[in-house]
């Protein structure tokens, strides 16, 4: 037993740095449904299935065909004539023997018919290279359900990417570039404390090279407070000054030359960090300030209730502040300072998180509910996020369509907005002659004609003035729906991620439509 | 033919492919488009080509080459040579889906190209399970595109010298049929760039080493006397206390890959620790530090890599035109890419002609010369040996990489250049791993 945790801990090592034991628990205990075994689809799967998700089961009524095979590479050559599904859920499995995999021999549309619960079971749904109307109506289930619902294409050398989740709760973002929670300009009392035990100017000289800039920063900006009236430096100037104070901090030798205190020069160089206002930035704001965290219920998801936990907290002993972060970035320092240093911090961390734990214990009892810190392990409370992504029906609906951002986007006529328009168009196609344009050759220069009326209506019906480049139309048929594998694969890490992010809670997805342009190599991100 | 009983066999014409095999990537070759690279005219020959002649070399076959590999045999490319110098490890499995647990100890390139060729029939994979360094030029010469999976900066800017020695100049002019493109990918956790190189016209590896900032290592006094991170301690187990206690017996190294090692600098670090009052050191803190280990998943190692292979295609078939220059790719908050042109350094050391110069007073040491050619952002040369023609014969300077000639030439480190013999505009001879050609610098006197 103990060999195949260390196994897998091996196994899965370089992915556990990135989302911990936590994450990890998370996507083994997931099951993910695939609509459509299409390349796309079997590129997503398997960076969910190498990364150990706990099962997956692919609904697919098509048979592989020649080209299916030529372009997927969980297809081998005597796939040929059996059930997709079946075929590539073999494959698919052998890559990983922790992972379950099942298949279903159905068309979406009849599961849709006879059994639409089939899909609530599921973490998240996935479909690719599905036709507009079933899209449509696997969309409107899925809503209903509450089930996330990620909707992939490649067509030609676009890719496509729509998540659809009513809320998504992400209790760890882990954000490229926080800012450090030091509360330089509202230091807590035991902060001063410490601060207050040092005597900068009679030290030995090892011991003020070796203190931590924090402490130095601290000790001058109280000097500087005495000499501004309690008013911490506000501008550039201010700060320049600031760091001329610093300057003169440093120790001077017999000759009146200053010596060498890098930590002096980590003062200097942080004293921008060290002036960033501690207070509860936007995101968090409107946490707060949002209708569940307002209503805690017995209903209440665990991330609300740590929310409003944490609103209480700010309210009350965080006096306006959110809990302390507890970490500091390395410094210049001897151990003992620095140790002691990041100790205040860390405890005074320890103390708020206690003060949350409360709060979200009182809302519990009152809600006659059992602890959930089971569901909610790493936590920071600066890096809580939560995503809205509206459903399909509303970004079809002639009334709700995102006209402006649409209408704006095509200010430049190349920006991949115009992608999206024809994907839009080449599914008006299909509902009208029930194939893709330009599948074959002697389509190709008849269906330009018929795309380009598709575009027209498209356009007229939702009211868009913009300008569609024929150029588009031409190639949109010249693609003939094709899905060049290198395209899927592409969209096949992409969406795999997100899925990724969906299910741990960490990380923060896309909100609410990504495509991608293989032409020009670039990508955009859209809310619509 | 149909074989009387089965569901529908596929009918394998002489060639070895199917009915509507290579339909998706046909109508990129067969049809004229709006968007099309000026050069590309539709013809069924273009897939001929990609099958039967086009010669593509894979550097690599970890994250990023499994994900090639499979790439470009599924967009017609059947001949493919792959050069990878290690063996598979239990770690590699989380993403490199070429291989399975029973695969663990053999070479990744023949494990990988065993496996495309058996999943993808027609595709020949050659593999090589060798160094880069092990090949000649007469070797790289043979591939129409190379493209790049590697894991360390060394090894691509070997590469990047490689082809650049490859370029021909006729009265000055470049010769284009001596260009062979590279396409270089690389990742790290949730981030990732794609480029397109085109040795002697765009820029190179060593045009923008300045993206890639040297390897932070910690001072060694806070690592001595004052550590402070949990890292500190595993560094001082690994740097200070291995050498001097040799656990595992006289002259064996610390192998980050033996777990009876890293276990001995774990337990080493949590003492040390102890003494500091310093938490957090773990098992896999210790073997991450010990190994320097990049965290990384299938997911963009995935995206590269199609990044990279859908750059391929365009450039062996001109049916687009190709990325102009980089692509920076992250999804740790939604997905984020940016498209830039990279541009030429113009006194870059690896493929701009211009001398390199080197600006010393002649009372300058040796030791100075080294210290720049390992320090200096545009360089970052790793163990540089110095030679130079003196009285009409070729002398070294210094060499780190033998030790004998390392022993022998070191009292020439504190000499000064004067006293080296060495005079104003003499050209010096520099090698290092980071280049399979020797680099001449000209020595300046300053005053």
């Amino acid at each position: 037993m103990a060999d195949h945790k260390t196994n897998k801990d091996q196994r899965y090592d370089r992915q556990l740095r990135l989302w911990g034991d936590h994450g990890q628990e998370a996507l083994e205990n997931a099951h993910v449904c695939l609509v459509n075994a299409a390349a796309s689809g079997t590129e997503i799967l398997k960076n969910l299935v190498l990364p150990g998700i706990g099962a997956f089961t692919i609904v697919d009524g098509h048979r592989v065909s020649g080209e299916d095979v030529g372009n997927n590479f969980f297809l081998s050559s005597d796939s040929v004539g059996k059930n997709r599904a079946q075929a590539t859920t073999e494959l698919l499995q052998e890559l990983n023997t922790d992972v379950s995999g099942n298949f279903v021999e159905e068309n979406p549309d009849r599961l849709l018919d006879n059994d639409p619960e089939f899909f609530h079971r599921f973490s998240l749904v996935i479909a690719v290279q599905l036709e507009e109307s079933t899209c449509l109506r696997l969309g409107s289930v899925l809503w209903n359900a509450a089930v996330p619902f990620l909707v992939c294409r490649t067509y030609g050398l676009v890719g496509y990417m729509r998540l659809v989740v009513r809320e998504h709760t992400v209790v760890e973002s882990h954000p490229d570039n926080a800012l450090e929670d030091l509360r330089l300009d509202q230091p807590f009392p035991e902060l001063t404390n410490h601060i207050t035990s040092y005597d900068l100017d009679n030290m030995e000289k090892k011991d003020h090279s070796h203190t931590p800039w924090v402490i130095i920063v601290a000790k001058y900006l109280q000097k500087w407070c005495r000499e501004h009236d309690f008013q911490l430096p506000r501008n550039y100037k201010e700060k320049e000054a600031f760091r001329q104070l610093l300057r003169e901090g440093i120790r001077k030798n017999e000759n009146g030359t200053p010596e060498e205190e890098e930590n002096f020069d980590e003062a200097i160089k942080n004293v921008n960090t060290a002036l960033n206002p501690s207070k509860v930035c936007v995101s968090v704001e409107d946490l707060f300030n949002a209708e569940q965290c307002e209503n805690i219920t017995s209903q209440s998801p665990a991330f609300w209730v740590m929310v409003r936990a944490v609103r209480d907290f700010v309210q009350a002993e965080g006096r306006g502040s959110l809990p302390v972060r507890g970490t500091i970035p390395d410094m210049i320092a001897d151990s003992d300072k620095f140790i002691s240093l990041q100790n205040v911090y860390r405890e005074r961390a320890l103390q708020d998180a206690a003060a949350v734990s409360r709060h979200v214990e009182s809302h519990l009892q009152a809600v006659g509910k059992v602890c959930i810190w089971g569901t909610l392990h790493m936590w920071n409370a600066a890096f809580l996020r939560v995503v809205h992504c509206r459903a399909l029906v509303e970004e079809y609906g002639v009334d709700t369509v995102h006209k402006d951002e649409i209408t704006s986007c095509m200010d430049n006529p190349d920006s991949e907005m115009v992608l999206y328009l024809m994907l839009r168009s080449v599914d008006c196609f299909y509902q009208q002659h029930s194939r893709y344009p330009g599948v074959y050759n002697y389509q190709v220069e008849d269906d330009i004609v018929r795309l380009k009326l598709c575009v027209h209506s498209l356009l007229q019906e939702y009211g868009l003035t913009v300008n569609v480049k024929d150029d588009y139309v031409h190639e949109f048929c010249r693609y003939g729906a094709a899905e060049p594998h290198t395209v899927a694969a592409f969209m096949g890490g992409a969406a795999a991620q997100e899925a990724i992010k969906l299910i741990t809670h960490q990380f923060v997805p896309f909100n609410n439509t990504f495509i991608y342009n293989a032409m020009a190599q670039t990508s955009a991100t859209f809310q619509l | 033919m149909l074989r009387a009983g089965c569901r529908m066999a596929l009918d394998v014409g002489s060639s070895g492919d199917w009915d509507g095999r290579w339909r998706h990537v046909q109508k990129f070759l067969e049809r004229s488009g709006p968007f099309t690279h000026p050069d590309f005219e539709p013809s069924e020959e273009t897939l001929q080509f990609l099958l039967e002649t086009c010669k593509i070399l894979v550097i690599g076959a970890g994250g990023l080459g499994c994900e090639l590999l499979k790439n470009l045999a599924l967009s017609g490319f059947r001949h493919i040579h792959v050069v990878d110098m290690d063996t598979i490890d239990v770690s590699n499995l989380n993403r490199q889906f070429l291989f399975r647990s029973k695969d663990v100890g053999h070479p990744k390139a023949e494990v990988a190209a065993d496996f495309i060729n058996s999943r993808v029939p027609g595709c020949h994979v050659v593999p090589h399970f060798k160094k880069i360094q092990e090949f000649d030029e007469s070797f790289y010469r043979q591939f129409h595109i190379i493209v790049c999976g590697l894991d360390s900066i060394i090894a691509r800017r070997w590469m990047n010298g490689m082809l650049l020695s490859l370029l021909v100049y006729d009265d000055g002019v470049l010769d284009p049929s001596s260009i062979i493109p590279l396409i270089d990918g690389g990742t790290e956790g949730f981030k990732g760039n794609a480029r397109v190189i085109l040795p002697g016209m765009t820029a190179c590896i060593d045009c923008t080493l300045e993206l890639y900032p040297p390897q932070i290592n910690f001072p060694m006094c806070t690592i001595a006397s004052m550590p402070r991170l949990p890292e500190h301690c595993i560094e001082y187990a690994r740097i200070l206390q291995w050498p001097k206690e040799k656990p595992f017996g006289d002259g064996v190294a610390l192998d980050g890959d033996n777990p009876e090692h890293i276990h001995w600098v774990f337990q080493k670090s949590l003492e040390r620790a102890a003494e500091f009052n310093i938490i957090g050191v773990t098992y896999r803190l210790t073997q991450g530090v010990v190994k320097r280990i990049i965290p990384a998943v299938a997911s963009t190692n995935a995206v590269i890599a199609a990044a990279c292979a859908t750059e391929v295609f365009k450039i062996a078939t001109s049916a687009y035109v190709p990325l102009n220059n980089y692509l920076v790719f992250n999804d740790v908050d939604g997905l984020y890419t940016y498209t830039f042109e990279a541009e030429r350094k113009e006194n870059c050391s690896a493929c701009s002609q211009v001398p390199q110069k080197l600006q010393f007073p002649p009372s300058a040491k040796l030791q100075e010369v080294l210290e720049y050619l390992t320090e200096n952002a545009s360089l970052q040369m790793k163990s540089p040996a110095i030679t130079a023609t003196l009285e009409g014969k070729n002398k070294t300077l210094y060499l780190q990489t033998v030790a004998s000639i390392e022993e022998k030439t070191r009292p020439n480190l504190c000499k000064t250049l004067k006293e080296l013999g060495l005079a104003d505009g003499q050209e010096l001879a520099v090698a290092d791993v980071t280049t399979p050609q020797t680099v001449l610098f000209k020595l300046n006197f300053t005053s």
